[in-house]
This record gives C-alpha cells, sequence and structure tokens, in this order.
C-alpha cells in the first residue's frame, strides 16, 4: 500500500513536500465539466480503430480501453481552504499480443491517426520483446459480451455537490475538533469517477461509470508542558459511494463503551467533535506494558491486516514471482494450494474475494480485461483454497475462466492483475462487540487503522491502531498509547477465536494500494466483523531521543 | 514529440502570458519521453511507453487564485487555459497564505542534469540491456525480476512579474531482484544516473547474483541490539525520513522530530553525532539537480546538518515570511558526507556485527520520536572478526534515524544510491551503527 501520493497531495503527514514528487493525477478541469458523459457510441469508433489497426500489423489478441479519469479533492487545515482540485485524464491504452508477446502503448491524442499509431507501436514493442520471452502468453478463454453497460448504484453523484458545500462542511468539520481542544486539523474530501470503456477483438464493448469518495482528517494535539503531541485519524472508510455516503442515519451509527462507529455510512461532524476529546485522552493514556495479550480488532483496524495478510499473499502475481523486484512474493506457494490442508487459519477463517459487493471500492461489472466479476472462497474454515487470478494466469490453477482480477489505474497504463475486495465472513453464531470484549480476560481493543509494515512474503507484521482501550477482566478499563502488535501471519490467523456476527460487519479499505513497476494505485475495500485474537504479542514503541 | 528546447519553450510561455487580463500571472511547463521494461520469471513482462506534455496557468487576481491545465499548444487552446484559470480564480475563496509571484531571480549556473546518451534511449536500448542482465541470470541458473525505464524531459516556469527559468533533465533507473532456483536466496541492486552510458545492467544483476548466492541456508539469530553495517541502500530508506521531517512549520507548530517544548524548534541544536553532515548541492558532478525549485526559487547548496547540528529547515514562502527564517525551497536530493573506508573495509572491522544489505517495507510508527519500522530483505548476513560467517534470517526493525545516527561508529565512502521506497536518488556512505533494534525474525526470503 502506498500513502507517500496519499501524504504528497494532502500536504500532511512526516513526509510533506521535502522533495517535489506531487503525482500528476490529471489535467484540471472547470467543474461542470466532469458532469459530462462521452457517448459509448464514440468510444466504440475509437476503439474499433485501434482494434483494426493492431490486427493489420499482426496482433494476435488487442483489448483497447478508452478511459476517462475523474477526480475532485478538497483540502482543508483549520480554517482555511488549502487547495481544490478538480483533475481530469482522458486516453486510450491499447494492449496487445504479437508473436506470443504482451505490448502496450498509449496516448492521448483521440485522433483516429493518432490511436492507430498507437496500436502499431504496441505492436512494434510486443515483437521487439518477443526476444526476452520464454513462453508465448496464454490466454483463457473469454467470451465476448457484445455492447454491454454497468453502473454503480450510487444515490448522489459528487461531482453534482457543489463545491463551497463540500468546502463549508469541511470548514466546520476543523471548527468543531478546534473548539473541542484540537490544535490542528487536516481534513480532505477526495472524490474518483472512472468512465471506463473497454473493447477487445473477441467482441466486448464494455462501458462503466464507477465512483468512489473518501472523507477523512488528521487531528493533533500538543501537551504544552511537555511538547508531546498526539494524533487522531478520522474512523471513515473510502467507499465505493456516492455523496450518500456523508448522510449517516441512525443505523448506520453503532454505540460502544468508547464511542462511535460507522457502518455504511459516515457522520464526519460528530467523529471529529470524539477525535478532539479522544487525541486529549491519547495524551494523559498509559503506556502499554509489552507483552502477550488478546486482541479484540474492530473492522476499522482489521481491514489493514487482511488487506497485507491476507489481500497481497493471494495474488497469484505474487505467487508466480511477478512482483519479486518490488511488492514482493508470496509465503502461500502453489504446493500449499495444491495440497489442500494448508491450514492459513483457524476453523473461523473464512475469508472471501468479491468483485461484486455493493458499495465497495472494488465493485465493478468486468474486469479491465473484459470479465464479468464475480465472488468466490480463498480461505475456506481456515484452509487456503484460491487465489486471485487473470486470464493469462488462470491456466496455472487449472480454471477455465479468468476470476476477473484485472486493473489499471489509468489509460496510460497496463492493466494487471489487482486485488479483489477480500473480506473476513462474520461469525454464524450472534455475538456482539460487548459480548466479545465481556470474554476477554487481560486484553487490548483496537479501533481505526495506523502504522503497518509486513515482509515481501507477507509472514511476518507489525501493526498499530488510532485507539487502544486495556481490557480486564471482561471491561474496559482505560486508554493505552505506544501499542503495535507483532507476528507471523499464519500463527495470527489461527488465534482467531470468535467472530461478531452479521450485524457488526462493516467494510474498510485502502484508495491507494500500490503495486508494479511503474507503480500503479488500486483501490480496494476488505469487510469483517470485530474479531479476536488469542495471545498477541504487543511491544512498546515509545522511545526518547 | 521530442522535448522543447529553451527557446520554443520561451516563445511559448510568452505566447499564453500575453493572453493573461489577470493581475498576476505565472505558468509552468513540463513535458517528459519515458519508457520502461519490466521482467520476471526471467522473462519480459510488460513494458511501455508514453509522452507527455502540460501547460498549467495560475491567474490571481488579490488572494484568490486559480489554476488551468491543457496539453494543447494551438493558440485557441492557449488562450482558453488563461481564460479558464482566470475563471477559476474568481470562484476561489480567499487564500490568506497566498503570495504574489517571485519577480526575476539569479540563479547560479546550469546543473549538467541532460545527457543525450538517455534522451536517444528507445525500445531496442532497454531491450539490450535486460538481455545482457538475463544472459547473467541464467549462466548462474539464477531467476530475475527488474525493472528499467527512463525519461528526458523539461520543466520550465515565466510569470507576469519577468520570471523566467527553464530545465531540461533525462533520468534512467535500474533495478532488479535475483533469486536462487529452490527459492532460498535472494539478493538486489538498484542503480539511478543522469546518463544511461554509466548504467551498466549486467554488472549490478552480477551484484544481486552474488548476494543470491551467499544468502542461501541463512540462519536464525536471535532478535536484539546489535551493530549493524547498513549498505547505502538500506541508509537511504531510514535517512530519508529525517529528511522528509525537516520542514520548519511542522516543526514550528510543535508536531516533528525537530519540535521542542514551548514551541521552539531544534534549529541549532546538535541533535546527532558530530561526524555527521548532510547537504544538498545543485551542482554535485555525481547528483545534479536543477537549479531552480517548482514555485521559482533559487536551489542553492544548502548544510542541513553540519556537524550533527540543525542548521537549516525548509519552508515555504509563506511560513518563511510569517517567522522572519530563511525561505529555503525543498532540495532535489541530498548528500551525506562519507569517510574513506570502503564497505569492506568497514567489516574488516567489525568484531561481532549484522551486514544489512536491503531495508524495506519502510513505515513511521511514532512521529515524535520518528521511530520507523521495517524489514531486512535480499541478502542479510552475520559478521565474526572481521568476515561475514554465514547468511542470517530477515529481521524486523523499530529504530530511528535520529537515534541511529547518534549510534554512530564509522562511516564509509559515499556512492550514489536510490531508496527502493521514494525512488528519489541521494550520495549516502555505508554506516557502521551499534545498538540497532531488531524485534523479531521474518521468515521471508
Amino acid at each position: 500500500m502506498k500513502r507517500r501520493n496519499f501524504i504528497y497531495l494532502a500536504g500532511v503527514g512526516a513526509a510533506a513536500a521535502m522533495f517535489p514528487a506531487i503525482p500528476v493525477i490529471g489535467n484540471e478541469i472547470p467543474v461542470e465539466r466532469a458532469l459530462e458523459y462521452i457517448d459509448p457510441a464514440v468510444k466504440k469508433i475509437l476503439s474499433d480503430v485501434a482494434l483494426n489497426a493492431a490486427r493489420s500489423k499482426g496482433a494476435t489478441y488487442t483489448d483497447v480501453r478508452v478511459g476517462r479519469y475523474l477526480n475532485q479533492f478538497v483540502v482543508t487545515r483549520e480554517d482555511k481552504v488549502e487547495n481544490i482540485t478538480n483533475t481530469e485524464s482522458y486516453g486510450i491504452g491499447i494492449r496487445v499480443i504479437a508473436n506470443g508477446c504482451w505490448g502496450f502503448a498509449a496516448t492521448d491524442k483521440m485522433d483516429k491517426d493518432s490511436i492507430a499509431k498507437a496500436a502499431e507501436l504496441a505492436v512494434a514493442i510486443a515483437k521487439e520483446n518477443g526476444r526476452l520471452q520464454s513462453e508465448p502468453v496464454k490466454l483463457a478463454p473469454q467470451k465476448g459480451y457484445g455492447e454491454v453497460t454497468w453502473k454503480a448504484p450510487i444515490e448522489k453523484n459528487s461531482f453534482e455537490v457543489p463545491i463551497k458545500e463540500k468546502a463549508d462542511m469541511l470548514l466546520a468539520v476543523n471548527d468543531a475538533a478546534i473548539k473541542g481542544g484540537a490544535d490542528y486539523i487536516n481534513s480532505i474530501l477526495f472524490m474518483v469517477n472512472e468512465q471506463k470503456y473497454f473493447a477487445s477483438s473477441e467482441g466486448s464493448y464494455i462501458d462503466q461509470d464507477i465512483h468512489r469518495i473518501w472523507p477523512t482528517f488528521f487531528i493533533t494535539k500538543i501537551d504544552k508542558a511537555t511538547g508531546k503531541f498526539e494524533t487522531r485519524n478520522a474512523l471513515s472508510a473510502p467507499m465505493g459511494k456516492g455523496y450518500e455516503y456523508l448522510n449517516a442515519r441512525a443505523e448506520d451509527k453503532i454505540q460502544t463503551a468508547s464511542g462511535t462507529l460507522y457502518k455504511g455510512r459516515y457522520d464526519m461532524l460528530e467523529d471529529a467533535k470524539q477525535a478532539a476529546v479522544q487525541v486529549g485522552e491519547k495524551i494523559k493514556a498509559k503506556s502499554v506494558e509489552p507483552g502477550k495479550y488478546d486482541l479484540v480488532l474492530d473492522p476499522s483496524h482489521l481491514w489493514l491486516t487482511i488487506h497485507e495478510s491476507c489481500g497481497h499473499p493471494t495474488e497469484l502475481d505474487r505467487v508466480l514471482g511477478y512482483e519479486a523486484n518490488f511488492a514482493g512474493t508470496s509465503f502461500l506457494t502453489l504446493d500449499k494450494w495444491e495440497s489442500k490442508k494448508f491450514n492459513y487459519g483457524s476453523k473461523e477463517v473464512n475469508i472471501t474475494a468479491d468483485k461484486t459487493e455493493t458499495g465497495s471500492l472494488g465493485a465493478v461489472g468486468y474486469d479491465d480485461e473484459g470479465v464479468k466479476c464475480g465472488k468466490w472462497d480463498v480461505i475456506k474454515d481456515g484452509i487456503l483454497v484460491n487465489y486471485q487470478a487473470i486470464r493469462d494466469q488462470a491456466h496455472i490453477l487449472g480454471l477455465e475462466h479468468s476470476q476477473g482480477c484485472c486493473y489499471a489505474d489509468n489509460w496510460s497504463n497496463v492493466q494487471f492483475q489487482r486485488m479483489a475486495n477480500i473480506s473476513l465472513q462474520p461469525g454464524k453464531q450472534p455475538l456482539t462487540i460487548a459480548e466479545q470484549i465481556k470474554n476477554v480476560e487481560k486484553g487490548i481493543y483496537i479501533i481505526g487503522d495506523g502504522s503497518f509494515s509486513i515482509d515481501q512474503q507477507r509472514y511476518n507484521f507489525q501493526f498499530g491502531g488510532q485507539l487502544y482501550y486495556e481490557i480486564k477482566a471482561g471491561k474496559i478499563v482505560g486508554m493505552l498509547k505506544d501499542v503495535a502488535y507483532q507476528a507471523n501471519t499464519q500463527e495470527f490467523w489461527n488465534s482467531c477465536v470468535a467472530i461478531c456476527d452479521q450485524s457488526d460487519y462493516r467494510l474498510g479499505g485502502s484508495f491507494f494500494d500500490g503495486k508494479g513497476q511503474p507503480m500503479q494505485v488500486s483501490a480496494v475495500s476488505h469487510g469483517s466483523a470485530t474479531a479476536r485474537f488469542n495471545k498477541v504479542n504487543v511491544i512498546n514503541t515509545a522511545r526518547k531521543i | 514529440m521530442p522535448i522543447l528546447t529553451q527557446e520554443q519553450a520561451k516563445a511559448l510561455l510568452t505566447k499564453t502570458l500575453s493572453y493573461s487580463k489577470a493581475e498576476q500571472c505565472e505558468i509552468n511547463l513540463s513535458g517528459a519521453d519515458s519508457g520502461n521494461i519490466r521482467y520476471a520469471r526471467n522473462s519480459v513482462s510488460t513494458s511501455g511507453g508514453t509522452s507527455t506534455n502540460s501547460l498549467v496557468v495560475t491567474s490571481a487576481f488579490g488572494k484568490k487564485s486559480g489554476t488551468a491545465t491543457i496539453n494543447e499548444f494551438d493558440d485557441a487552446s492557449l488562450e482558453k487555459v488563461v481564460r479558464r484559470s482566470e475563471e477559476l480564480a474568481k470562484l476561489a475563496p480567499e487564500n490568506p497564505e497566498f503570495m504574489p509571484f517571485l519577480g526575476p531571480q539569479k540563479y547560479g549556473p546550469e546543473s549538467p542534469t541532460f545527457s543525450e546518451s538517455t534522451a536517444k534511449m528507445g525500445a531496442k536500448e532497454r531491450a539490450d540491456a535486460v538481455q545482457a542482465s538475463l544472459e547473467q541470470a541464467k549462466a548462474n541458473k539464477l531467476t530475475a525480476a527488474g525493472f528499467l525505464s527512463n525519461s528526458a524531459g523539461i520543466s520550465a516556469l515565466m510569470n507576469s512579474k519577468g520570471l523566467f527559468a527553464y530545465n531540461k533533465y533525462t533520468n534512467v533507473a535500474f533495478n532488479i531482484t535475483v533469486k536462487t532456483e529452490d527459492g532460498k536466496g535472494s539478493g538486489y541492486a538498484t542503480k539511478g544516473y543522469n546518463d544511461f552510458t554509466k548504467l551498466n545492467a549486467e554488472a549490478a544483476t552480477a551484484i544481486a547474483a552474488k548476494k543470491a548466492l551467499s544468502s542461501v541456508a541463512a540462519r536464525a539469530v536471535e532478535p536484539g541490539k546489535y551493530t549493524v553495517i547498513l549498505e547505502p541502500t538500506a541508509v537511504a530508506v531510514m535517512l530519508e525520513n529525517l529528511f522528509f521531517d525537516m520542514d520548519a512549520r511542522r516543526a514550528d507548530e510543535g508536531r516533528s522530530s525537530m519540535s521542542k517544548p514551548g514551541g521552539k524548534t531544534k534549529m541549532g541544536e546538535q541533535l546527532l553525532d558530530e561526524r555527521v553532515n548532510i547537504y544538498s548541492d545543485p551542482w554535485h558532478p555525481e547528483l545534479p539537480t536543477a537549479v531552480w525549485s517548482g514555485d521559482g526559487r533559487p536551489q542553492e547548496k544548502v548544510n542541513w546538518i553540519e556537524k550533527g547540528i540543525v542548521k537549516n529547515l525548509y519552508a515555504s514562502r509563506y511560513w518563511a515570511q510569517k517567522t522572519g527564517i530563511k525561505s529555503i525551497p525543498t532540495p532535489g536530493g541530498a548528500i551525506m558526507q562519507g569517510g574513506t573506508k570502503s564497505l569492506e573495509e568497514l567489516i574488516k572491522g567489525t568484531e561481532k556485527g549484522i551486514l544489512v544489505t536491503r531495508l524495506w517495507y519502510i513505515r513511521p510508527v511514532d512521529p515524535q520520536t520518528l521511530l520507523l519500522t521495517g524489514l531486512t530483505r535480499d541478502g542479510t548476513f552475520y559478521i565474526e572478526n572481521g568476515e561475514i560467517k554465514f547468511p542470517v534470517k530477515n529481521f524486523r526493525f523499530n529504530e530511528s534515524p535520529i537515534i541511529m545516527l547518534n549510534n554512530l561508529e564509522e562511516l564509509g565512502k559515499s556512492e550514489r544510491t536510490v531508496s527502493a521506497e521514494s525512488n528519489i536518488n541521494y550520495i549516502l556512505p555505508p554506516l557502521k551503527i551499534r545498538d540497532f533494534t531488531f524485534t523479531s525474525l521474518s521468515d521471508a526470503i
């Protein structure tokens, strides 16, 4: 997961702009232009130009992505709007197989001549690289769907909401936090609309409209006497939703002894108010005594552990070594899958891959190589049963179809295997958060995601959070700080003893999961209910300088 | 589209500026041609080429500003982008921190950031380099995964106050991970240059191959505090987090490792061992960078840490004016003064220790102390009596670069290296550090 890009954009965090590395997301545009939608008929004509040009130069397979990627972000701090940006990126990416080798080229010049030239370049690159290829690309069969469409089921298009309304909302959030005792707050509203058109030489013409939103904030409070400071980040989740995500109803809130948690929709103002109080409590909190604790992990925290320790190691390209030079490989090697008895986790652990879950970041109708998306088991009753694959990998698993995990973050980048929504299924027996905590003798209840790091094969990890509550004899007795837990993936998931029921199931996720060279980001959700893990190693992270 | 010359850039910017009706107008022009090739499992996987150009126009009326961008350069488009930026400026809220644009600046002599050899690279040159790398790996019965990318580009700036700046640059980056057939050994190498002719992909592959072959059958050593020797690539990912934290505003606000109680900062304080000297220099022959920053401020040679004392923090123009400190932009790279010893000599002088060739997945744990966590990767070795005795299993560490640079034992000779986390190039020495904190073991190879 790559956070630096986001940190640069937001202008917050330790890495704020030492070096001129602000990523170019696209060209800035006026707000109203984001509401225009390009006629699929036009995109079909442009796609056919590329398909024909590539075929005439000797491509045996071609796919074309005409993409319009819209981003809007509103960045504020305290009583100031720091930045309002609308960007658009529009162009065409053409991927071919020639001489059994992949080739790719992209252009933002959308005239027929430039598109044909880009298609020819893709074929030429494939042919040049053919000499470095050890075996020809083998694609899983895929029928053409003809002309089809898919639209994310949003209630309110974020791009239709006036910028002023968004800026005012963030400034109100900031005001509440400062009045509540915070010294600083940065708040950001990030919105994405991907208008993607896919066409292939196999007869698919797929038009899709995808929306994502992420409201978030970062609060800091400083103890003037000691100079010590603490932070508390928002408990929101990035979602595959429209602006309705910010209109939380009573049923979207979960009241707990430690405050309000959010499910499906988010109350940013309320969270900022409680964050301002909690950040003060963090300063006064007891520094944790290192040792073994039973951990009760909230979905706002657990999503990231799922992402790193299950999402990534079950990506088939990592398993095979395609990411060996960058993101790493995987301990979940093919022999473990073939054995059908590798106990990744305890019997409580059921993890699914799902590209269709409504409101999730990864939900689409079809992936970026034109495969209709679905849902499948990855870990079943604790056993590794499947991976996440795309068309040129499916044959390795003996699959007749791709699992639809192909994605590119822009028309200008080549698509490759990216993570589906990977989620821990809720427990089958009724179990509430309060009951989870009541059953713990010596433990820590962790809410929100924090520091994260995992090795390149996904064995050893360390995670922090936003809020840590000490549990003694079934009761929360106070807040802790300086907490991080370290574990081995297999040991950790085998220590999972109880998962709350469906009523507590919530999504967390990442807007900026990084992978590939050149690096691409992708957005992905991870669902879970509050889960308990026994006797996990907790370290104390306080130091003196 | 070939990159624009200084004259072409100036003409384009002058024409665009002529359409402006705003109180102030500033235009940034950038363009690059780039290409890449990626390989894994001893075979090419993906590759591609892109060409981009972009004109960013910022118009301002009072403290209201608006920005618009375009990648079409005909007259109508140029006028349109200027008008659009003016419309956006009129709609924008007032930004109390908006600073008027800079007038003409005096920059130092041009820095050699551009190399003709890199600008001429194409798919064939990339494929040739990768072929040499693959042959080297295959000859040793190893499996290689690597990435080679190159770019040539320009940046230029002109504004209504009479400022003009231009820079052209090239970059080439190569990195490779080599594994043994049984997957029990792994090695890495990374190289970054402005000049493609300096890249020897075969030699870099040989370094990675040697590490892969010698890291097989790693033994588990108890985690704890160890004397370590960090190769420059490992030093880069630790120290850059310190560089990223040298922002004056965050220090003044009391929320960085550079802050002190009572709203003070660590400027002028002995923060690190007195042998630590860190500076930036746009004209360093091994790491040339642009002589002006994106907002037009001159880039000069800056001492950030001198004899372990914090000498400068960077600041936005607004913050510098508000607080009365020198307005120093963020630099294009950083250099740490090294010693004279080679890595081998550092190892030779070590009684007991761990050689760390690479650190990975570095994340902040505590911003106050700059505590970081991450892991060793691609070749970690036990040193005894001045010799590498055996490879060891990878560790997770929890350590702060500030604590680390107070536990400095020895510095080796500096060399250009690349951060595998940020892709930023630096000149850094290998460092020998005592009491480096490893907190657990990892089975990863």
